[in-house]
Protein backbone atom coordinates (compact mmCIF):
# COMPACT_ATOMS: atom_id res chain seq x y z
CA UNK A 1 0.00 0.00 0.00
CA UNK A 2 2.62 2.43 1.00
CA UNK A 3 5.03 1.62 -1.85
CA UNK A 4 1.80 1.82 -4.54
CA UNK A 5 1.08 5.19 -2.71
CA UNK A 6 4.89 6.30 -2.77
CA UNK A 7 4.31 4.76 -6.90
CA UNK A 8 0.96 7.09 -7.52
CA UNK A 9 2.91 10.27 -5.88
CA UNK A 10 6.20 9.87 -8.07
CA UNK A 11 3.54 9.36 -11.29
CA UNK A 12 1.61 12.58 -10.41
CA UNK A 13 4.96 14.67 -9.99
CA UNK A 14 5.84 13.89 -13.31
CA UNK A 15 2.81 14.26 -15.17
CA UNK A 16 2.49 18.16 -13.06
CA UNK A 17 6.16 19.01 -14.62
CA UNK A 18 5.15 17.58 -17.89
CA UNK A 19 1.87 20.23 -17.72
CA UNK A 20 4.04 23.17 -16.61
CA UNK A 21 6.93 22.48 -18.81
CA UNK A 22 4.00 23.01 -21.92
CA UNK A 23 4.21 26.40 -21.73
CA UNK A 24 7.84 26.81 -22.41
CA UNK A 25 7.21 23.81 -25.46
CA UNK A 26 4.50 25.83 -26.79
CA UNK A 27 6.90 29.49 -26.55
CA UNK A 28 9.75 27.48 -28.60
CA UNK A 29 7.25 25.96 -31.29
CA UNK A 30 5.56 29.59 -31.60
CA UNK A 31 9.56 31.10 -31.63
CA UNK A 32 10.45 28.04 -34.61
CA UNK A 33 7.37 27.76 -36.52
CA UNK A 34 7.10 31.56 -36.93
CA UNK A 35 10.88 32.21 -37.56
CA UNK A 36 11.02 29.04 -40.40
CA UNK A 37 8.07 30.72 -42.54
CA UNK A 38 9.76 34.46 -42.17
CA UNK A 39 13.52 33.74 -42.30
CA UNK A 40 14.38 32.73 -45.61
CA UNK A 41 12.85 35.86 -47.32
CA UNK A 42 14.75 38.51 -44.76
CA UNK A 43 17.62 36.31 -46.06
CA UNK A 44 17.23 36.56 -49.83
CA UNK A 45 15.79 40.33 -49.73
CA UNK A 46 18.72 41.22 -46.58
CA UNK A 47 17.26 42.08 -43.10
CA UNK A 48 18.87 45.80 -43.88
CA UNK A 49 16.49 46.36 -47.21
CA UNK A 50 13.80 44.68 -45.59
CA UNK A 51 13.97 46.45 -42.01
CA UNK A 52 14.99 50.11 -43.18
CA UNK A 53 12.90 49.42 -46.95
CA UNK A 54 10.32 52.19 -47.37
CA UNK A 55 8.14 50.67 -50.65
CA UNK A 56 5.53 47.79 -49.67
CA UNK A 57 4.65 46.34 -53.08
CA UNK A 58 4.04 43.00 -51.79
CA UNK A 59 2.53 41.65 -55.17
CA UNK A 60 5.76 43.24 -57.13
CA UNK A 61 8.32 42.00 -55.02
CA UNK A 62 9.11 44.82 -52.96
CA UNK A 63 9.05 44.23 -49.04
CA UNK A 64 9.75 47.03 -47.11
CA UNK A 65 8.49 47.57 -43.67
CA UNK A 66 9.94 50.87 -42.54
CA UNK A 67 6.73 52.82 -42.39
CA UNK A 68 4.84 49.84 -40.74
CA UNK A 69 7.65 50.14 -38.05
CA UNK A 70 7.55 53.94 -37.69
CA UNK A 71 3.62 54.01 -37.95
CA UNK A 72 4.05 51.00 -34.73
CA UNK A 73 6.38 53.83 -33.14
CA UNK A 74 3.98 56.69 -33.63
CA UNK A 75 0.69 54.75 -32.63
CA UNK A 76 2.40 53.71 -29.56
CA UNK A 77 3.99 56.87 -28.21
CA UNK A 78 0.45 58.87 -28.99
CA UNK A 79 -1.11 56.04 -26.43
CA UNK A 80 1.18 56.30 -23.99
CA UNK A 81 1.26 60.11 -24.25
CA UNK A 82 -2.49 59.95 -22.86
CA UNK A 83 -2.45 57.08 -21.49
CA UNK A 84 0.31 57.27 -18.56
CA UNK A 85 -0.57 60.81 -17.29
CA UNK A 86 -4.56 59.40 -17.36
CA UNK A 87 -3.61 55.54 -15.61
CA UNK A 88 -0.85 56.83 -13.13
CA UNK A 89 -3.30 59.67 -12.15
CA UNK A 90 -5.69 57.14 -11.64
CA UNK A 91 -3.33 55.26 -9.59
CA UNK A 92 -2.69 57.37 -7.14
CA UNK A 93 -5.88 58.36 -6.63
CA UNK A 94 -7.31 55.14 -5.81
CA UNK A 95 -4.18 54.19 -3.69
CA UNK A 96 -3.79 57.43 -1.88
CA UNK A 97 -6.74 59.64 -2.13
CA UNK A 98 -10.09 57.64 -1.44
CA UNK A 99 -10.90 55.30 1.35
CA UNK A 100 -10.32 51.71 0.20
CA UNK A 101 -13.98 51.43 0.30
CA UNK A 102 -14.71 53.62 -2.32
CA UNK A 103 -11.57 52.44 -4.48
CA UNK A 104 -13.39 49.35 -4.38
CA UNK A 105 -16.63 50.19 -6.01
CA UNK A 106 -14.11 51.88 -8.47
CA UNK A 107 -12.13 49.24 -9.64
CA UNK A 108 -15.17 47.06 -11.24
CA UNK A 109 -15.06 49.59 -14.37
CA UNK A 110 -11.74 49.40 -14.33
CA UNK A 111 -12.04 45.50 -15.00
CA UNK A 112 -14.96 46.03 -17.16
CA UNK A 113 -12.61 48.51 -19.22
CA UNK A 114 -9.97 45.98 -19.82
CA UNK A 115 -13.04 43.33 -20.47
CA UNK A 116 -14.26 45.03 -23.30
CA UNK A 117 -13.33 43.14 -26.57
CA UNK A 118 -10.80 44.98 -28.80
CA UNK A 119 -13.12 45.24 -31.34
CA UNK A 120 -15.32 46.84 -29.84
CA UNK A 121 -13.27 49.44 -28.88
CA UNK A 122 -12.28 49.29 -32.73
CA UNK A 123 -16.19 49.72 -33.59
CA UNK A 124 -16.28 52.90 -30.91
CA UNK A 125 -13.85 54.54 -33.07
CA UNK A 126 -14.53 53.77 -36.68
CA UNK A 127 -17.92 55.02 -35.76
CA UNK A 128 -17.01 58.19 -32.78
CA UNK A 129 -13.51 58.88 -33.01
CA UNK A 130 -12.85 58.84 -36.53
CA UNK A 131 -16.06 61.45 -37.82
CA UNK A 132 -14.92 63.76 -34.32
CA UNK A 133 -11.95 63.90 -35.52
CA UNK A 134 -13.01 64.57 -39.25
CA UNK A 135 -14.72 66.94 -38.11
CA UNK A 136 -12.58 69.19 -35.71
CA UNK A 137 -9.09 68.65 -37.55
CA UNK A 138 -10.26 67.84 -40.81
CA UNK A 139 -8.85 65.37 -43.06
CA UNK A 140 -9.93 61.74 -43.56
CA UNK A 141 -10.24 60.91 -40.31
CA UNK A 142 -8.48 57.68 -40.19
CA UNK A 143 -5.14 58.58 -38.08
CA UNK A 144 -2.42 58.04 -36.10
CA UNK A 145 -4.43 59.96 -33.76
CA UNK A 146 -7.30 58.14 -33.89
CA UNK A 147 -5.15 54.67 -32.76
CA UNK A 148 -4.01 56.57 -30.37
CA UNK A 149 -7.08 57.16 -28.47
CA UNK A 150 -8.69 54.16 -28.72
CA UNK A 151 -5.08 52.37 -27.38
CA UNK A 152 -5.16 55.29 -24.48
CA UNK A 153 -8.80 53.47 -23.24
CA UNK A 154 -7.09 50.12 -24.04
CA UNK A 155 -3.64 50.46 -21.84
CA UNK A 156 -5.70 51.97 -19.56
CA UNK A 157 -6.12 49.23 -17.16
CA UNK A 158 -2.99 47.48 -17.40
CA UNK A 159 -1.25 50.88 -16.33
CA UNK A 160 -3.72 51.75 -13.36
CA UNK A 161 -3.72 47.98 -12.04
CA UNK A 162 0.25 47.93 -12.01
CA UNK A 163 0.87 51.60 -11.01
CA UNK A 164 -1.52 50.83 -7.83
CA UNK A 165 0.13 47.67 -6.70
CA UNK A 166 3.38 49.41 -6.94
CA UNK A 167 2.47 52.39 -4.70
CA UNK A 168 -0.01 50.08 -2.50
CA UNK A 169 3.57 48.60 -1.77
CA UNK A 170 5.33 51.60 -0.68
CA UNK A 171 5.96 50.53 2.82
CA UNK A 172 3.50 52.92 5.38
CA UNK A 173 6.33 54.32 7.58
CA UNK A 174 7.82 56.08 4.36
CA UNK A 175 4.84 58.60 4.34
CA UNK A 176 4.28 58.59 8.21
CA UNK A 177 8.18 59.24 8.13
CA UNK A 178 7.12 62.42 5.64
CA UNK A 179 4.03 63.46 7.13
CA UNK A 180 6.06 63.77 10.58
CA UNK A 181 8.72 66.13 9.19
CA UNK A 182 5.17 68.15 8.33
CA UNK A 183 4.96 67.89 4.50
CA UNK A 184 1.56 67.31 2.85
CA UNK A 185 -0.20 64.93 1.36
CA UNK A 186 0.69 65.73 -1.95
CA UNK A 187 4.34 66.47 -1.40
CA UNK A 188 4.64 63.16 0.34
CA UNK A 189 3.43 61.76 -3.04
CA UNK A 190 5.42 63.45 -4.63
CA UNK A 191 8.97 63.30 -3.55
CA UNK A 192 8.18 59.75 -1.46
CA UNK A 193 6.01 57.78 -2.69
CA UNK A 194 6.14 57.95 -6.37
CA UNK A 195 10.29 58.08 -6.17
CA UNK A 196 9.84 54.74 -4.41
CA UNK A 197 7.14 52.88 -6.50
CA UNK A 198 8.53 54.02 -9.68
CA UNK A 199 10.17 50.71 -10.98
CA UNK A 200 6.62 49.40 -10.87
CA UNK A 201 5.43 52.01 -12.48
CA UNK A 202 7.76 51.37 -14.96
CA UNK A 203 6.72 47.97 -14.98
CA UNK A 204 3.23 49.02 -15.55
CA UNK A 205 4.39 51.49 -18.49
CA UNK A 206 6.74 48.55 -20.57
CA UNK A 207 3.65 46.13 -20.22
CA UNK A 208 0.75 49.01 -21.78
CA UNK A 209 3.24 49.76 -24.18
CA UNK A 210 3.31 45.68 -25.34
CA UNK A 211 -0.60 46.27 -25.25
CA UNK A 212 -0.33 49.09 -27.60
CA UNK A 213 2.42 47.72 -30.04
CA UNK A 214 0.20 44.47 -30.30
CA UNK A 215 -3.26 45.11 -30.79
CA UNK A 216 -4.40 44.58 -34.00
CA UNK A 217 -8.35 44.99 -35.09
CA UNK A 218 -9.51 48.57 -33.10
CA UNK A 219 -6.19 49.66 -34.92
CA UNK A 220 -6.98 48.33 -38.42
CA UNK A 221 -10.64 49.97 -38.40
CA UNK A 222 -9.20 53.24 -37.27
CA UNK A 223 -5.98 54.30 -39.27
CA UNK A 224 -7.21 53.46 -42.89
CA UNK A 225 -3.73 51.03 -43.08
CA UNK A 226 -2.33 53.26 -45.82
CA UNK A 227 1.47 51.81 -45.89
CA UNK A 228 3.66 55.38 -45.69
CA UNK A 229 5.45 57.01 -43.35
CA UNK A 230 2.66 59.27 -41.99
CA UNK A 231 3.83 63.20 -42.07
CA UNK A 232 1.35 64.19 -39.17
CA UNK A 233 -0.59 63.04 -36.62
CA UNK A 234 -3.86 63.32 -38.77
CA UNK A 235 -2.12 61.05 -41.31
CA UNK A 236 -3.69 57.49 -42.07
CA UNK A 237 -0.54 55.02 -40.72
CA UNK A 238 -0.42 51.64 -40.67
CA UNK A 239 1.24 49.35 -37.99
CA UNK A 240 2.74 45.99 -38.20
CA UNK A 241 -0.48 43.90 -36.53
CA UNK A 242 -2.39 45.42 -39.33
CA UNK A 243 0.06 44.90 -41.80
CA UNK A 244 -0.28 41.13 -40.93
CA UNK A 245 -4.08 40.67 -40.45
CA UNK A 246 -5.05 43.00 -43.54
CA UNK A 247 -3.16 40.87 -46.18
CA UNK A 248 -2.64 37.40 -44.63
CA UNK A 249 -6.20 36.30 -45.84
CA UNK A 250 -5.12 36.71 -49.69
CA UNK A 251 -1.29 36.77 -50.00
CA UNK A 252 0.54 33.65 -50.99
CA UNK A 253 4.07 32.68 -51.56
CA UNK A 254 7.09 35.10 -50.93
CA UNK A 255 4.06 37.77 -49.76
CA UNK A 256 3.40 35.16 -46.97
CA UNK A 257 6.99 34.86 -46.09
CA UNK A 258 6.83 38.37 -45.83
CA UNK A 259 4.21 38.77 -43.80
CA UNK A 260 5.57 35.92 -40.91
CA UNK A 261 9.04 37.77 -41.44
CA UNK A 262 6.77 41.03 -40.03
CA UNK A 263 5.77 39.02 -37.42
CA UNK A 264 9.49 38.13 -36.34
CA UNK A 265 10.22 42.12 -35.89
CA UNK A 266 7.46 41.81 -34.14
CA UNK A 267 7.97 39.28 -31.96
CA UNK A 268 11.45 40.37 -31.35
CA UNK A 269 9.93 43.62 -30.28
CA UNK A 270 7.79 42.39 -27.83
CA UNK A 271 10.50 39.85 -26.44
CA UNK A 272 12.60 42.97 -25.98
CA UNK A 273 9.90 44.88 -23.55
CA UNK A 274 8.83 41.19 -21.74
CA UNK A 275 12.72 41.52 -20.50
CA UNK A 276 12.78 44.66 -19.89
CA UNK A 277 9.29 44.19 -17.93
CA UNK A 278 11.58 41.59 -16.31
CA UNK A 279 13.98 43.65 -15.28
CA UNK A 280 12.45 46.48 -14.08
CA UNK A 281 10.30 43.79 -11.48
CA UNK A 282 13.34 42.53 -10.50
CA UNK A 283 14.28 46.49 -9.56
CA UNK A 284 11.69 46.25 -7.31
CA UNK A 285 12.26 43.28 -5.50
CA UNK A 286 15.62 45.57 -5.09
CA UNK A 287 13.45 48.74 -3.81
CA UNK A 288 11.76 46.21 -0.94
CA UNK A 289 15.32 44.29 0.53
CA UNK A 290 16.76 48.10 0.68
CA UNK A 291 13.70 49.44 1.88
CA UNK B 1 2.20 77.06 4.13
CA UNK B 2 -0.40 78.31 2.04
CA UNK B 3 0.89 77.95 -1.00
CA UNK B 4 1.88 74.12 -0.20
CA UNK B 5 -2.42 73.83 0.66
CA UNK B 6 -3.24 75.30 -2.53
CA UNK B 7 -0.70 72.80 -4.81
CA UNK B 8 -2.14 70.20 -2.93
CA UNK B 9 -6.19 71.24 -3.52
CA UNK B 10 -4.83 71.42 -7.44
CA UNK B 11 -3.37 68.21 -7.79
CA UNK B 12 -6.23 65.86 -5.83
CA UNK B 13 -8.53 68.37 -8.39
CA UNK B 14 -6.15 66.92 -10.93
CA UNK B 15 -6.07 63.61 -9.87
CA UNK B 16 -9.77 63.33 -9.21
CA UNK B 17 -10.15 64.16 -13.24
CA UNK B 18 -7.80 61.78 -14.15
CA UNK B 19 -10.55 59.14 -12.85
CA UNK B 20 -13.62 61.35 -14.01
CA UNK B 21 -11.78 60.96 -17.71
CA UNK B 22 -11.14 57.15 -17.48
CA UNK B 23 -14.93 56.29 -16.44
CA UNK B 24 -16.27 58.75 -18.86
CA UNK B 25 -14.86 56.89 -21.31
CA UNK B 26 -16.02 54.22 -20.25
CA UNK B 27 -19.55 55.09 -20.04
CA UNK B 28 -19.05 56.49 -23.33
CA UNK B 29 -18.49 53.42 -25.16
CA UNK B 30 -20.99 51.53 -23.36
CA UNK B 31 -23.40 54.09 -23.51
CA UNK B 32 -23.26 54.85 -27.28
CA UNK B 33 -22.67 50.88 -28.60
CA UNK B 34 -26.00 50.12 -25.79
CA UNK B 35 -28.30 53.11 -27.09
CA UNK B 36 -28.07 52.09 -30.86
CA UNK B 37 -27.59 48.85 -30.55
CA UNK B 38 -30.28 47.42 -27.23
CA UNK B 39 -32.89 48.36 -30.65
CA UNK B 40 -31.33 45.41 -32.62
CA UNK B 41 -31.54 42.60 -30.33
CA UNK B 42 -34.72 40.72 -30.31
CA UNK B 43 -35.07 36.55 -30.27
CA UNK B 44 -34.96 36.44 -33.84
CA UNK B 45 -31.42 38.52 -34.05
CA UNK B 46 -30.29 35.88 -31.72
CA UNK B 47 -31.99 32.92 -33.12
CA UNK B 48 -31.83 33.62 -37.18
CA UNK B 49 -29.26 32.70 -39.41
CA UNK B 50 -28.16 35.70 -41.28
CA UNK B 51 -28.77 36.41 -44.93
CA UNK B 52 -27.20 38.46 -47.93
CA UNK B 53 -23.55 38.43 -45.90
CA UNK B 54 -25.35 39.50 -42.68
CA UNK B 55 -26.93 42.50 -43.76
CA UNK B 56 -30.05 40.58 -42.76
CA UNK B 57 -31.43 37.95 -40.27
CA UNK B 58 -29.14 37.27 -37.15
CA UNK B 59 -26.27 36.23 -35.74
CA UNK B 60 -27.10 32.57 -34.70
CA UNK B 61 -24.13 30.67 -36.04
CA UNK B 62 -21.96 33.28 -34.83
CA UNK B 63 -22.86 32.78 -31.44
CA UNK B 64 -23.01 29.07 -31.80
CA UNK B 65 -19.05 28.90 -32.86
CA UNK B 66 -18.35 31.89 -29.99
CA UNK B 67 -19.55 29.02 -27.46
CA UNK B 68 -18.00 26.15 -29.44
CA UNK B 69 -14.51 28.05 -29.31
CA UNK B 70 -14.83 28.84 -25.74
CA UNK B 71 -15.56 25.13 -24.86
CA UNK B 72 -13.28 23.88 -26.67
CA UNK B 73 -10.40 25.70 -25.50
CA UNK B 74 -11.66 25.68 -22.16
CA UNK B 75 -11.54 21.58 -22.52
CA UNK B 76 -7.34 21.98 -23.18
CA UNK B 77 -6.42 24.82 -21.31
CA UNK B 78 -8.26 24.18 -18.02
CA UNK B 79 -6.39 21.55 -17.10
CA UNK B 80 -2.67 21.96 -18.31
CA UNK B 81 -3.26 25.49 -16.40
CA UNK B 82 -4.85 24.27 -13.19
CA UNK B 83 -2.14 21.34 -13.21
CA UNK B 84 0.69 23.60 -13.91
CA UNK B 85 -0.26 25.84 -11.21
CA UNK B 86 -0.38 22.82 -8.67
CA UNK B 87 3.38 22.47 -10.06
CA UNK B 88 4.92 25.58 -9.50
CA UNK B 89 3.36 26.32 -6.49
CA UNK B 90 3.27 22.96 -4.35
CA UNK B 91 6.26 21.07 -5.34
CA UNK B 92 9.23 23.48 -6.77
CA UNK B 93 9.45 27.12 -5.02
CA UNK B 94 12.90 28.04 -6.40
CA UNK B 95 15.34 26.76 -9.06
CA UNK B 96 16.12 27.23 -12.75
CA UNK B 97 13.37 25.47 -14.14
CA UNK B 98 10.48 27.33 -11.92
CA UNK B 99 12.35 30.66 -13.80
CA UNK B 100 12.27 29.27 -17.29
CA UNK B 101 8.36 28.13 -16.12
CA UNK B 102 7.75 31.73 -15.25
CA UNK B 103 9.71 33.05 -17.89
CA UNK B 104 7.63 31.35 -20.69
CA UNK B 105 4.25 31.85 -18.90
CA UNK B 106 4.70 35.89 -18.76
CA UNK B 107 6.19 35.73 -22.65
CA UNK B 108 2.95 34.04 -23.66
CA UNK B 109 0.72 36.86 -22.04
CA UNK B 110 3.26 39.16 -23.74
CA UNK B 111 3.28 37.60 -27.30
CA UNK B 112 0.73 39.70 -29.32
CA UNK B 113 -2.62 37.87 -30.45
CA UNK B 114 -1.76 38.33 -34.35
CA UNK B 115 1.82 36.17 -33.74
CA UNK B 116 -0.60 33.45 -31.80
CA UNK B 117 -2.67 33.75 -35.28
CA UNK B 118 -0.12 33.46 -37.60
CA UNK B 119 2.05 30.20 -35.33
CA UNK B 120 -1.95 28.51 -35.35
CA UNK B 121 -2.19 29.41 -38.89
CA UNK B 122 1.42 27.52 -40.07
CA UNK B 123 1.27 24.90 -37.12
CA UNK B 124 -2.21 23.87 -36.76
CA UNK B 125 -3.94 24.64 -40.11
CA UNK B 126 -0.99 23.99 -42.39
CA UNK B 127 1.64 21.60 -40.92
CA UNK B 128 -0.63 19.06 -38.42
CA UNK B 129 -3.47 19.51 -41.54
CA UNK B 130 -6.51 20.22 -39.28
CA UNK B 131 -7.37 22.96 -41.58
CA UNK B 132 -9.77 26.03 -40.76
CA UNK B 133 -11.45 24.55 -38.12
CA UNK B 134 -13.17 25.05 -34.76
CA UNK B 135 -10.19 22.50 -33.70
CA UNK B 136 -6.96 24.53 -34.85
CA UNK B 137 -8.96 28.10 -33.39
CA UNK B 138 -9.58 26.57 -29.99
CA UNK B 139 -5.79 25.07 -29.48
CA UNK B 140 -4.56 28.57 -30.67
CA UNK B 141 -6.73 30.17 -27.70
CA UNK B 142 -5.79 27.58 -25.47
CA UNK B 143 -2.74 28.76 -25.45
CA UNK B 144 -3.44 32.31 -25.12
CA UNK B 145 -5.97 31.98 -22.05
CA UNK B 146 -3.00 29.03 -20.53
CA UNK B 147 -1.41 32.37 -18.40
CA UNK B 148 -4.75 33.88 -17.30
CA UNK B 149 -5.53 30.61 -15.69
CA UNK B 150 -2.29 29.43 -14.70
CA UNK B 151 -1.37 32.83 -12.56
CA UNK B 152 -5.04 32.78 -11.27
CA UNK B 153 -4.58 29.23 -10.31
CA UNK B 154 -1.16 29.83 -8.58
CA UNK B 155 -2.53 33.23 -6.57
CA UNK B 156 -5.73 30.92 -5.78
CA UNK B 157 -3.22 27.69 -4.50
CA UNK B 158 -0.96 30.11 -2.81
CA UNK B 159 -3.70 31.83 -0.18
CA UNK B 160 -4.96 28.35 1.06
CA UNK B 161 -3.38 28.52 4.93
CA UNK B 162 -0.58 25.68 5.13
CA UNK B 163 -2.95 24.50 8.28
CA UNK B 164 -4.94 23.13 6.11
CA UNK B 165 -2.05 20.94 4.20
CA UNK B 166 0.00 20.19 7.90
CA UNK B 167 -4.18 19.13 9.26
CA UNK B 168 -4.01 16.69 6.24
CA UNK B 169 -0.47 15.23 6.34
CA UNK B 170 -1.03 14.92 9.77
CA UNK B 171 -4.07 12.56 9.71
CA UNK B 172 -1.42 10.42 7.63
CA UNK B 173 -3.00 11.71 3.65
CA UNK B 174 -0.33 11.90 0.88
CA UNK B 175 0.73 15.02 -0.74
CA UNK B 176 -1.63 14.00 -3.92
CA UNK B 177 -4.16 13.29 -1.63
CA UNK B 178 -3.88 16.51 -0.28
CA UNK B 179 -3.90 18.82 -2.97
CA UNK B 180 -6.67 16.91 -4.30
CA UNK B 181 -9.19 17.06 -1.30
CA UNK B 182 -7.90 19.92 0.87
CA UNK B 183 -5.89 22.67 -1.08
CA UNK B 184 -7.98 22.47 -4.59
CA UNK B 185 -11.45 22.79 -3.40
CA UNK B 186 -10.45 25.40 -0.55
CA UNK B 187 -8.77 27.36 -4.10
CA UNK B 188 -11.40 26.65 -5.95
CA UNK B 189 -13.08 30.40 -6.42
CA UNK B 190 -9.64 31.52 -7.12
CA UNK B 191 -9.22 29.41 -9.80
CA UNK B 192 -13.22 29.80 -11.49
CA UNK B 193 -12.37 33.22 -11.45
CA UNK B 194 -9.27 33.02 -13.45
CA UNK B 195 -11.56 30.33 -15.79
CA UNK B 196 -14.19 33.10 -16.66
CA UNK B 197 -11.35 35.96 -17.13
CA UNK B 198 -9.89 33.52 -19.58
CA UNK B 199 -13.54 33.01 -20.99
CA UNK B 200 -13.90 36.58 -21.64
CA UNK B 201 -10.54 37.05 -23.82
CA UNK B 202 -11.41 34.09 -25.95
CA UNK B 203 -15.05 35.67 -26.15
CA UNK B 204 -13.40 37.87 -27.44
CA UNK B 205 -10.24 37.81 -29.63
CA UNK B 206 -10.48 38.51 -33.63
CA UNK B 207 -7.12 38.23 -34.90
CA UNK B 208 -5.84 35.04 -34.41
CA UNK B 209 -9.55 33.32 -34.42
CA UNK B 210 -9.86 34.57 -38.07
CA UNK B 211 -6.37 33.18 -39.30
CA UNK B 212 -6.90 29.65 -37.25
CA UNK B 213 -11.08 29.19 -37.42
CA UNK B 214 -11.84 30.86 -40.64
CA UNK B 215 -14.60 32.79 -40.92
CA UNK B 216 -17.36 30.89 -42.72
CA UNK B 217 -21.23 31.81 -42.06
CA UNK B 218 -22.45 28.51 -41.43
CA UNK B 219 -23.35 26.87 -38.19
CA UNK B 220 -20.30 24.44 -37.07
CA UNK B 221 -21.54 20.74 -36.63
CA UNK B 222 -18.03 19.22 -35.77
CA UNK B 223 -15.06 20.67 -34.66
CA UNK B 224 -13.18 19.95 -37.99
CA UNK B 225 -15.52 22.80 -39.84
CA UNK B 226 -14.50 26.25 -40.09
CA UNK B 227 -17.04 29.30 -38.05
CA UNK B 228 -17.17 32.23 -37.56
CA UNK B 229 -17.50 33.81 -33.68
CA UNK B 230 -19.40 37.07 -32.62
CA UNK B 231 -15.95 39.41 -32.74
CA UNK B 232 -15.07 38.49 -35.91
CA UNK B 233 -18.70 38.87 -37.29
CA UNK B 234 -18.56 42.57 -36.01
CA UNK B 235 -15.03 43.31 -37.47
CA UNK B 236 -15.98 41.46 -41.18
CA UNK B 237 -19.78 43.97 -40.42
CA UNK B 238 -18.00 46.97 -40.02
CA UNK B 239 -14.58 46.55 -41.80
CA UNK B 240 -16.25 45.83 -44.65
CA UNK B 241 -18.95 48.48 -43.99
CA UNK B 242 -21.60 45.42 -44.45
CA UNK B 243 -24.15 46.51 -42.19
CA UNK B 244 -23.64 49.20 -39.36
CA UNK B 245 -26.74 48.26 -37.44
CA UNK B 246 -26.17 44.62 -37.25
CA UNK B 247 -22.71 45.69 -36.01
CA UNK B 248 -24.52 47.79 -33.61
CA UNK B 249 -26.27 44.54 -32.64
CA UNK B 250 -23.23 42.18 -32.34
CA UNK B 251 -21.64 44.43 -30.39
CA UNK B 252 -24.05 45.28 -27.92
CA UNK B 253 -24.24 41.56 -27.61
CA UNK B 254 -20.74 41.10 -27.08
CA UNK B 255 -20.70 44.00 -24.21
CA UNK B 256 -23.74 42.03 -22.33
CA UNK B 257 -21.84 38.83 -22.51
CA UNK B 258 -18.66 40.59 -21.05
CA UNK B 259 -20.67 42.81 -17.93
CA UNK B 260 -22.05 39.46 -17.48
CA UNK B 261 -18.96 37.61 -17.44
CA UNK B 262 -17.48 40.44 -14.98
CA UNK B 263 -19.99 40.40 -12.76
CA UNK B 264 -19.83 36.71 -12.43
CA UNK B 265 -15.96 36.67 -12.02
CA UNK B 266 -16.32 39.24 -9.14
CA UNK B 267 -19.03 37.60 -7.31
CA UNK B 268 -17.43 34.32 -7.72
CA UNK B 269 -14.37 36.28 -5.99
CA UNK B 270 -16.00 37.78 -3.54
CA UNK B 271 -17.61 34.57 -2.23
CA UNK B 272 -13.78 33.40 -1.66
CA UNK B 273 -12.74 35.79 0.35
CA UNK B 274 -15.93 35.55 2.37
CA UNK B 275 -14.94 31.86 2.96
Amino acid sequence: MNNLNRLIERCIKNVLFFCAAISIFVVLLITVFVCIEGFPIIKKYGLLNFILGRKWYPLDGVFGIFPMIIGSIYVTCGALLFGVPLGVGCAIFLAEIVPKKIAKILRPGIELLAGIPSVVYGFYGLVVIVPLIKKYFGGSGFSVLAASVILTVMILPTIVNISEDAIRAVPAEYKEGSLALGATHWQTIKRVILPTARSGIMTAIVLGMGRAIGETMAVILVTGNVAKIPGSFLDPVRTLTSNIAIEMPYSAGEHTQALFATGIVLFVLIMFLNMMSTFTRSLRKGDKLSG
Amino acid sequence: MDKKLIEQKIAVFLLGACIAITFFLLIAVIGHILQKGLGQISVEFLLEEPRDMGREGGIFPTIVGTIYLVVISLIISVPIGVLSAIYLTEYTRKGPILKAIRFATESLAGIPSIIFGLFGFTFFVIFLKLGWSVLSGSLTLAFMMLPTIVRASEEAIKSVPDAYRLGSFALGATKWQTIRKVVLPTALPGIITGIILGIGRAVGETAPVILTMGSALRIPWTIMQPARTMSVHLYILASEGISMEKAYGTATVLIIVVIFINFLANFVMRKMISV
